[in-house]
């Protein structure tokens, strides 16, 4: 009884008045917890590029870091030579026209949802893009295998390489074989998968823009689409930019349905409706899957460049949204 | 709100726990998972061992077969993340150095099945079955040949009407068996082959596309006219692609068949039996096949992915079922049985299979009846 | 230059639309009971016609989406708690641009790295290390969502709980986070969402597997199967069966990442409401 008094009374004493313990060792218990696991994801960022690295060493000390880069034989069989130039080569490719094809339109998308369309057709709009980006990569693969490369050897890659065998052969080998997997397929893909990342990113600077900004070329008499032209696009310029710069290096990292459109075909010269391959595809092909240690590490290797690649662009991307202070397409 | 659909899901989550609950919760004491990955070209033989060996053992022990490739099947045996691997090409003398060096023992290929490969191909309206010479198909695969008219195709095909479209070279992309029997193929038939790409489970291609496992291949053919790939008979046929006759080194054409298989085999067998027999001598002979190996450590406590005895044990008893009563699946799936000169081999090899150096080969053999 | 607009929007939503159309259309033709309470086996029983299908797949998934959620958002509700609610820490900075880093990543890169973390020292493919590989998506989001709804609490809420003489840490759990909590929900739904459809740390991770695990502990310890590993693997096979099963698997993981998004929407607007 006496006990429950005592037990009792103590609490009380540290309701009443909150010793400073209490406060400094939660503070230091709370604070320190936080900072801790903030911590963890900075080792996880430094682990993963060290993981990497370490991983494939012994391919980059084998070839060199710029023989391998610039390396255009994969051959894992006889040479064992390995050199990531043809999966630097199709990655870049397929993401800068993916991004050539999508931004214009993204940056249209992004106008009509912010400066024409009512409010509710406007949230209509930003939600369904916003859900091109939701779609999982595997789902797209498959829509892509069944539905988009028939539809696309049918319709269009065909027709075209008959066209050009009947008057213009000289163009068959740039075309390549219209079999419907390749590289204009696996284009074409990652230009709808990314338009979301444009489309938030402009409609955010468009945002941004001063009121006055735009009542001020209004006020001269411009009319709507000049007020956007003259006013809005060039103060939302760099968000466009962070926007683009964001979208490519997700087409650049975007694997899955690359993997299953873009035909894996290891060796240079590609072509327009041919097989190809990207960084991404060539781990997912062949990292369960390689015997020989040399070829394991030019994957990790290959990983270990595609991270050092997505990391200028994310610092790029992030250093213009930080700047500007715009949310950087945080709901995606 | 916000918290109903994680709310909603947990509930879901919990009800199919109690509702599942009881397929894989009763007897837990001796259920057990044998992991084993690789080779495409076995999965269907081996995930249907898988479900049969299931039922007889009355869901006790499940055999998990991933297929990842020939390539993968040997690299994750290599690491050890797999109980038994799967490869249509032996392991090479380093891979058995080292593995000697590592682990104080030797690797063993024990063939569980044959694996023939055949020109598989899509030409629409076309339902002949077209012959090919070695020298044609190098020909084709180097991309020299790069239409269905060609000359040298329709010189040994003079009853066919080929169709004037491009040919699509169709490979795999990942490392595999199927490519180490047809690249050791090709190169047998051809200096050219053989000095420019070599063979191996995964090579560097001069034309065409790859497709990722037997499957990918199977599948791109499948849907692309006028392409040409390669897959085993037993893909071909599940799948009803065409595949071509091919002529041996006797000067006969030979349709894949199980029998016309089996006599590729018909010759002396090594006692590991590493060997390769593309291009048979045999008259009869099927020249483009070659064995499906198991992979096992000698010292099975060596390996990492083996926890204990009892999963070793049943590991075991699992190879000895599917090297004799398993067979029985082979035909009906489009496999080849293996001859009684490979199952012997196999049994010998079993036999030596160790425990923290106690032969459990011998002793589960012996009680299996297999003396 | 208005109709410009409304074409190109419409083209761009279009394909959506086509996509959810084909993938609606197939997958619901191919959905039945059997794919719920049946486990996959080998491709002759699908071609024979024996029962067959994905529940294990279904089981892994939750097993594999739950636990990256279990280790994801602790981590990711610190880290952002310490972007936001101690702005003055000097690894602040750091933190942010590896933060945006690692959320950049592709995501195949970070089943590289967790193969070499977990099962390269575990000696096998394993649900856990999956469950790990996806706490790698779904950190960097968490982390970002939290520290900017925790930023839109004013700084007034935090000074008049200091002022009445409460510690830090209570301010921060009893105020701050309450009232940010719809912005936290938002942005772990979006962040599952995310991770619940990725299938490319998957593939080095959680392997693959045609039937259940032994026991419930073997969803941890051993090789799982997941929807987006098993839709790829189905979509790549060459059994017409197959394929119309990965177009039931594609309808069930599209449902469930659009019933997330949608989730995360519906937590928005009522933060928006509110305010």
């Amino acid at each position: 009884m006496a006990r429950n008094d005592q037990q009792a009374d103590s609490q009380m004493d540290l309701k009443k008045s909150p010793s400073a313990l209490y406060h400094w060792l939660g503070d230091r218990i709370f604070s320190s917890l936080s900072v801790t696991l903030g911590i963890t994801i900075i080792l996880l960022a430094l682990g993963m590029a060290w993981v990497l690295f370490a991983e494939g060493a012994a391919a980059l000390r084998e070839f060199g870091f710029f023989g391998f880069l610039t390396g255009t034989t994969w051959d894992p069989a006889v040479q064992l030579q390995f050199g990531t130039w043809p999966f630097l080569f199709g990655t870049l490719i397929t993401s800068g026209a993916a991004l050539a094809i999508s931004i214009f339109p993204a940056i249209a998308v992004a106008i009509f949802s912010a400066e024409y369309a009512p409010r509710w057709l406007s949230a209509i709009i930003d939600n369904l893009v916003q859900l091109i980006a939701a779609i999982p990569s595997v789902v797209i693969g498959i829509w892509g295998i069944f539905v988009l490369a028939p539809w696309l050897r049918d319709t269009i890659y065909m027709p075209v390489y008959l066209w050009a065998e009947a008057s213009m052969p000289a163009l068959l080998p740039l075309l390549g074989n219209p079999i419907g997997y390749g590289m204009a397929t696996a284009t074409i893909v990652l230009s709808l998968m990314i338009v979301p990342y444009t489309t938030a990113l402009t409609k955010d600077a468009i945002r941004s823009v001063p009121v006055a900004q735009r009542e001020a070329s209004r006020a001269l008499g411009a009319t709507r689409w000049e007020v956007i032209r003259m006013a809005v696009l060039p103060y939302a310029r760099s968000g466009i930019m962070a926007g683009a710069i964001l979208s490519l290096g997700r087409a650049i990292g975007e694997t899955m349905a690359v993997a299953m459109l873009i035909g894996n075909k290891n060796t240079l010269p590609f072509s327009i409706f041919g097989a190809g391959a990207t960084m991404p595809s060539v781990i997912v092909n062949e990292f369960r899957e390689a015997v020989e240690n040399l070829h394991v590490s030019s994957l990790m290797a290959i990983g270990f460049v595609l991270f050092i690649l997505a990391l200028v662009i994310n610092l790029i991307a992030a250093y213009i949204t930080r700047k500007l202070s715009i949310s950087g397409g945080q709901t995606i | 709100m916000k918290l109903t659909i994680p709310a909603i899901l947990l509930t879901l989550f919990a009800i199919s726990c109690s509702s599942g609950g009881d397929s894989p919760s009763n007897g837990t004491e001796n259920r057990l998972d044998i992991l084993g990955a690789g080779a495409t070209f076995p999965a269907p033989l081996i995930t249907a061992m898988a479900d049969e060996y299931r039922d007889l053992t009355d869901n006790r022990i499940t055999v998990n077969y991933q297929s990842i490739g020939s390539g993968g099947g040997v690299r994750q045996f290599i690491e050890q993340t797999v109980m038994f691997g799967m490869s249509e090409a032996y392991l090479s003398d380093e891979v058995m150095e080292d593995v000697q060096e590592n682990t104080g023992g030797t690797a063993f290929n024990i063939p569980i099945t044959l694996a023939d490969v055949v020109p598989t191909y899509n030409l629409p309206g076309i339902n002949e079955e077209l012959v090919f010479s070695g020298e044609l198909l190098v020909d084709i695969f180097l991309g020299k040949i790069t239409r269905w008219d060609d000359p040298a195709i329709t010189e040994l095909n003079p009853q066919v009407d080929l169709p004037q479209i491009p040919i699509t070279v169709v490979h795999r992309s990942d490392g595999s068996g199927t490519t180490n029997v047809w690249t050791s193929y090709l190169s047998r038939v051809s200096d050219e082959w053989r000095n420019k790409i070599g063979f191996s489970t995964s090579v560097n291609w001069p034309a065409g596309l790859g497709g990722n496992g037997n499957e990918g291949v199977a599948g791109v053919v499948q849907s692309t006219p006028g392409s040409i790939g390669y897959n085993s008979l037993s893909y071909a046929l599940l799948t009803n692609l065409s595949y071509g006759a091919v002529i041996n080194s006797s000067g006969n054409t030979i349709s894949p068949s199980f029998a016309a298989t089996s006599e590729a085999a018909n010759i002396d067998l090594p006692e590991d039996t590493r060997i390769l027999f593309t291009n048979t001598p045999a008259e009869n002979g099927y020249p483009i096949a070659g064995f499906t190996w198991m992979l096992l450590y000698e010292h099975l406590d060596q390996n990492n992915a083996i926890e204990n005895r009892q999963e070793a044990e049943e590991l075991v008893r699992f190879v000895i079922w599917t090297v004799t009563d398993g067979q029985e699946l082979s035909e009906s799936l489009g496999f080849a049985r293996l001859p009684d000169a490979a199952t012997n081999r196999g049994f010998e090899m079993i036999r030596q299979l160790k425990w923290d150096g106690e032969e459990i080969g011998r002793i589960l053999m012996e009680e299996e009846g297999h003396l | 230059m208005e109709v410009l607009l409304v074409i190109t929007t419409i083209l761009v939503i279009l394909p959506l639309l086509i996509i959810i159309y084909h993938v609606v259309t197939n997958g619901i033709s191919a959905l039945n009971w059997d794919l719920f309470t049946e486990e996959l086996g080998s491709p002759s029983r699908a071609m024979q016609g024996r029962p067959t299908g994905l529940i294990h797949t279904m089981f892994g998934t939750l097993v594999v989406d739950f636990l990256a959620l279990a280790i994801a958002v602790p981590v990711g509700i610190g880290a952002g708690i310490m972007l936001a609610e101690y702005p003055e820490h000097k690894l602040n900075p750091l933190l942010r641009i590896m933060n945006d880093t690692l959320n950049g990543m592709p995501a195949i890169l970070k089943g590289l790295f967790a193969f070499a973390l977990i099962v390269k020292p575990m000696g096998t493919f394993s649900g856990f290390a999956g469950g790990v590989a996806l706490s790698f998506v779904m950190i960097p989001i968490i982390a970002r969502t939290t520290e900017s709804a925790l930023m839109s609490i004013p700084w007034t809420i935090r000074e008049a709980g200091l002022a009445i003489g409460l510690p830090r840490w209570r301010v921060v759990l009893s105020t701050v986070v309450p009232a940010a909590k719809t912005g936290l929900v938002t942005g772990i739904l979006i962040g599952f969402a995310r991770a619940a459809g990725e299938a490319a740390p998957l593939l080095f991770t959680s392997f693959g597997n045609n039937y259940l695990p032994n026991s419930w502990i073997g969803f941890l310890l051993n090789p799982v199967d997941t929807l987006p590993q098993r839709l790829y693997s189905l979509a790549i096979s060459p059994y017409a069966e197959w394929h119309s099963m990965g177009w039931a698997a594609a309808i069930v993981l599209l449902g469930f990442v659009i019933c997330c998004f949608i989730a995360a929407r519906f937590a928005t607007r009522e933060k928006f409401n509110v305010s």
